[in-house]
């Protein structure tokens, strides 16, 4: 097809380098230096979206960030796929493919459209909640029609290829935008010698000034933009970042920049380049010179493709060379507005006639309409357009001053192009992440950033400064007061002259949010003030009317701002609309705050290098590599991979559990422990805080002693366990489970710095510096023996919970005869990179014993059979050391109240009939019990049935032939012998006996040999 | 983010290297077996929650490992100031009054 809307020369695009691209299937073509969004206008494309709720057909609108219609699915393969492009703003490269995203069977040709038409008054704002919400069943199924309909576009099916990824900086100065204003402000702070950072979301700096008129220094404004732009570039200490929004202003001045680095370029990003970055920076002082948006008219019908703002019609033929029509009327209530009928003039194509709505407009620009023979109407407004998939014409009509009503005959005008220019909103969006509430200033009617605690410049049209020479001068001032603030004032030697600009006299403005019609606004054709989301200013008014009175609320009954772009087009209308139909003022009913991000950002650029390999560290063992040979199964155990379970060729799961935990009780097994959390304690008061934090007794623990404890919170609740050793008298090794070592840790540092300072102790990790085996069995004494000289190992001289220091193979080790199996076991634990070799040894004199590694479920399987718990699993914050049947750990005699002690003795816990730890045996021994089933007294009772306490640990025991579980039952301890009955998701119940939780050698006969 | 200062390190560090603890400057009760069940629950589970000036305890848990308080604004989460475990905050709520 053929640019019927390109100008022949003009515009800043790259002539000799045509691209074509592909939209809905059609190929077009365009040049370098196009966005999607101008080459589709050259080529004549109307219809690129099809509306959220009445499926009416839409056009592009804008030409930057606030294009509200123009919002495509990009990708020329499944993996590339892009949802949610705006059109306006992605550059457009060779082989580009883009699809709109609504409307079925076709954007062209939308049978929704249908119902929007005839149902339309049949969708009242708050129709999806109205409508959809009954029976919640079903929601699911509404969704999907729903989406599909709504034309929200989809993420890719297949893996991104791209990379992406994180920048962290510090700078003294961040100019957020790239006009006149922020490069002035980059200019002066950066010639003050501050690490400034200009970050602007176009692929060009220069702002408005690219498509602008106005001269600068006697000569085309571009000029100085390209002056200003190479002197900046010279500068060592200031970052230039085009293509890069900065989509977040958080809190302490910490600014996220999100930075295309390849978008404009192809499909995928060049062989070993990053797609796109995130820019996460610590700024001094942060200057928002973020400029403003153009407000559209809302008048009848003002959603017909051919409806734009006066400013991108501007946009589209300065920058682009295209003009997106052939007759234009434009609307307008300033002086500024008159530019567009001017561009479109000069491009040579036929100005119907300007609407100014101000009865006597007195700006310079009103005479040069008339020199240039155009046709200006005043007092009037085009109150409703014609045509559907484009504009046909337009209703005029004579307004009130006020702008409230129609005064006079209608005239109807043919045109195919209606630029409306509604006046000015500043881009407050940044301001008010960080919480700020917008102000409303009377005398521009706009919003503009309220106080903040940050750092926070303003300068240009954000600060409601809408000249030129005024930008250049806020832009000049602020940059060096961002500089003077961050230290580096005195370096400016002498002022920054301040451009030399040609001033037009400029006439006042008019007030109009809601241009009247003939007809009441309910019964006038369609008046629409959030295109993406659909709301009109009837909708706005009903909410009102509906009781709606909070804008919070309006926003929410309406989804006006809701869509992707926030409402940065319609959301002041909506408010003012809002506002007046409520009779109150503008700063009386308040603005909606803007959230980041300012646009919407891929999950590439959140997620950066942080996924895969790298999302989360993983923690190996010394021996991990070993275990991978052997073909371990792993587990994750916080950040650790612990071995599973080690299957042999051929075998169910279970089948390894089985001879993994014969091998224990009959010979040997071997278990990599390295993983559980180690603390080495030391002082002359460790003794002391060991009393305090654990629940039992330590002032007796002698030197080469172990013992084991339990760790309560002042509530009384357990949260971890282990072993602690007493290495010298001042000195203790202190042992946590995997998951809680760094929280106990944090812990003991907790209550030593801020409770008991004056004990002298001292804390330190040493998890990582140990490699830890546990050999257990009968076995394990006399392989252990085949490994050491200096360590005697007799019953006699090594009694259990003794530790002993040595050599194992020949490397120095500290073994511990502690037993988590039930069985005789010692814990060898070497230097971490001696491990890998003393297990390998130890496997070496160990084949004739059979020795067996077995993972952490073998450990789990063994450790049930002893009824030993494991905090975590059997505990889960509510359960005391009592209820846990280990009242044997509590030592109240200790003269110190022990953290736990008084919250143990709160009345709730002292309660009979807790819910309390039991072991349970199941009637069909061959059963395993789910864990997390819950138990009832009679499972035929009629639903509510009280509950008497769940499953913690439920395994099958090949040692005793029949399945284990332990498990709170209300007032278990007393209740031994008794049946309880665990009813399952398939209607079957599971009934189980009460019993001790000590399945195996309760006499603890096994580990003392 | 937050930028936090420790008083330990002497340097402002970014949030990611701090863990909140809540409310500061609650201390343990000296003599827990004469607290009632209504001061000892007091004690764990009540506190304040203000809209304004705060006064948090937070731990360089990535660093020093030091414990340290913070009066925070919580509208604006403005760090008025960061001080040693053992001092008294400067900027209380009743003085901002």
């Amino acid at each position: 097809m053929t640019q019927t809307n390109r100008l022949p020369s003009g515009g800043r695009l790259d002539r000799n380098r045509p691209v074509t691209f592909k939209y809905n299937g059609t190929t077009y073509s365009g040049f370098e230096g196009d966005t999607l969004a101008s080459a589709l206008l050259a080529n004549g494309v109307d219809v690129v979206a099809r509306s959220f709720k009445y499926s009416r057909p839409r056009g592009i609108v804008a030409a930057g960030a606030d294009e509200p219609n123009a919002v495509l699915q990009l990708g020329a393969t499944e993996a590339t796929q892009v949802p949610n492009v705006r059109a306006t703003q992605q550059e457009l490269f060779d082989g580009l493919v883009a699809a709109s995203t609504n409307g079925w069977p076709s954007t062209d040709n939308d049978l929704m459209s249908y119902i929007g038409k005839v149902g339309g008054r049949m969708m009242p704002p708050g129709f999806y909640y109205k409508t959809f919400m009954y029976p919640q069943s079903l929601w699911d199924t509404y969704e999907k029609f729903i989406r599909k309909a709504a034309g929200i576009g989809r993420s890719p099916t297949e893996n991104d290829p791209d990379i992406y990824d994180h920048m962290n900086h510090h700078a003294d100065v961040v100019v957020v935008g790239g006009g006149p204003a922020g490069l002035s402000a980059a200019l002066a702070a950066g010639r003050a010698g501050a690490q400034v950072i200009l970050a602007d979301e176009q692929a060009e700096f220069g702002g408005m000034l690219l498509h602008s008129n106005e001269l600068i220094n006697d000569a085309p404004a571009t000029e100085w933009v390209a002056a200003v732009v190479a002197e900046l570039q010279t500068m060592d200490n200031v970052m230039l970042l085009p293509r890069s929004t900065v989509n977040g202003y958080h809190d302490h001045n910490f600014v996220t920049i999100h930075e295309r680095r390849t978008d404009h370029l192809a499909d995928l990003a060049p062989r070993g380049q990053v797609r796109q970055r995130m820019h996460r920076i610590r700024a001094g002082w942060v200057v928002l010179a973020t400029g403003a948006i153009e407000r559209p008219l809302v008048y009848a019908n003002n959603d017909v493709p051919g409806c734009m703002l006066a400013s991108a019609v501007s946009t589209y033929i300065k920058r682009y060379a295209v003009v997106p029509g052939n007759e234009l009327v434009l609307m307008t209530t300033n002086d500024q507005g008159y530019t567009a009928a001017f561009d479109w003039q000069d491009a040579g194509r036929k100005v119907v006639a300007i609407v100014d709505t101000r009865a006597e407009p007195t700006g310079a620009c009103v005479a040069q309409a008339q020199q240039r023979g155009l046709k200006v109407i005043k007092g009037s407004a085009v109150i409703e357009v014609k045509g559907s998939k484009r504009v046909s014409g337009v209703l005029v009509a004579s307004i009130d001053a006020a702008g409230d009503r129609v005064t006079g005959n209608v005239q109807q005008l043919a045109c195919d192009t209606v630029a409306s220019a509604g006046g000015w909103s500043p881009a407050v969006h940044l301001a008010c992440h960080t919480g700020s509430r917008p102000e409303w200033r009377e005398d521009i009617q706009a919003f503009v950033p309220g106080k903040t605690v940050q750092r926070q410049l303003t300068a240009g049209a954000v600060h409601g400064s809408y000249t030129l020479r005024a930008c250049l001068e806020e832009g000049i001032q602020q940059g060096m007061l961002a500089a003077t603030n961050a230290g580096f004032g005195e370096q400016i030697a002498g002022q920054i002259p301040v451009p030399t600009v040609t001033e037009t006299a400029a006439g006042p403005v008019m007030t109009l949010f809601h241009v009247p019609h003939t007809k009441p606004t309910s019964r006038a054709p369609k008046q629409f003030v959030d295109y993406q989301t659909d709301v009109t200013a009837a909708g706005i008014e009903v909410a009102t009317r509906e009781g709606y009175e909070s804008i919070e609320h309006v926003k929410r009954y309406t989804a006006m701002g809701f869509g992707t772009d926030q409402g940065k087009l319609g959301n002041i209308n909506g408010m003012a609309i809002a506002a007046k139909s409520l009779n109150k003022t503008i700063p009386e009913t308040g603005t909606t705050i803007f959230r980041p991000n300012y646009t919407p950002i891929t999950f590439g650029a959140i997620a950066g290098r942080h996924c895969k390999e790298l999302y989360d560290p993983k923690r190996y063992t010394a021996m991990h590599r070993w275990h991978l040979a052997q073909g371990a199964k792993f587990e994750d155990v916080g950040q650790w991979k612990r071995p599973w379970y080690f299957p042999k060729p051929g075998e169910s799961m279970q089948d390894s559990l089985n001879r993994e935990c014969q091998a224990v009780r009959t010979s040997a097994g071997i278990l990599d422990a390295s993983t559980l959390g180690k603390i080495d304690i030391q002082g002359r008061d460790a003794r002391e805080f060991l009393g305090r934090v654990y629940s039992n007794a330590w002032a007796k623990l002698a030197v080469g002693k172990c013992r084991y404890g339990l760790m309560c919170g002042e509530d009384g609740m357990v949260f971890d366990d282990g072993v602690t050793a007493c290495l010298a008298e001042n000195h203790f090794i202190m042992t946590t489970t995997t998951g809680g070592a760094a929280g106990v840790l944090e812990w003991l540092e907790l209550y030593h710095q801020t409770e008991w300072p004056e004990l002298e102790v001292y804390f330190n990790t040493v998890t990582d510096q140990w490699a830890t085996m546990t050999i257990s069995g009968p076995n394990s004494r006399k392989l252990l023996a085949e490994l050491t000289d200096d360590i005697d190992l007799s019953g006699d001289s090594f009694k259990f919970m003794d530790w002993k220091e040595g050599t194992v193979a020949g490397v120095p080790a500290r073994v511990f005869r502690i037993s988590f199996t039930g069985e005789l076991s010692f814990e060898v634990n070497v230097q971490a990179n001696y491990g890998m070799y003393v297990w390998e040894r130890v496997f070496e004199v160990g084949a004739k014993y059979n020795l067996t590694p077995y993972g952490t479920e073998t450990m789990h399987i063994l450790r049930a059979e002893k009824g030993f718990i494991i905090a975590g699993q059997d505990t889960d914050g509510s359960v005391t050391p009592i209820d846990l049947g280990m009242s044997w750990c509590v030592a109240n005699n200790k003269p110190f109240s022990y953290i736990g002690k008084r919250g143990m003795a709160r009345e709730d816990c002292l309660k009979e009939n807790r819910k309390q730890l039991v072991g349970l045996k199941t009637r069909d021994p061959e059963v395993v019990i789910p864990e997390g089933a819950h138990a009832v007294e009679n499972p035929n009772q009629a639903a509510p049935v009280p509950m008497l306490g769940h499953v913690t640990s439920s395994y099958y025991s090949a040692c005793l032939g029949h399945s284990i579980a332990m498990g709170f039952i209300r007032g278990g301890h007393d209740r031994m012998g008794e049946t309880v009955y665990y009813p399952q998701p398939d209607g079957s119940v599971i009934e189980a006996e009460i019993c001790s939780p000590i399945f195996l050698d309760p006499k603890g006969e096994r580990q003392n040999v | 983010m937050f930028s936090i200062y420790c008083p330990y390190c002497e340097e402002h560090r970014e949030e990611e290297e701090f863990h909140a603890k809540g409310q500061a400057h609650i201390a343990r009760p000296r003599d827990p077996e004469s607290c009632s069940d209504k001061e000892w629950g007091e004690y764990l589970y009540f506190r304040d929650n203000p809209r304004g000036l705060h006064h948090e305890l937070w731990v360089h848990a990535a660093g020093c490992r030091k414990f340290f308080n913070i009066t925070r604004d919580t509208q604006n989460y403005e760090i008025k100031e960061t001080y040693k475990i053992e001092a008294e905050p400067r900027i209380t709520a009743t003085q901002a009054q």
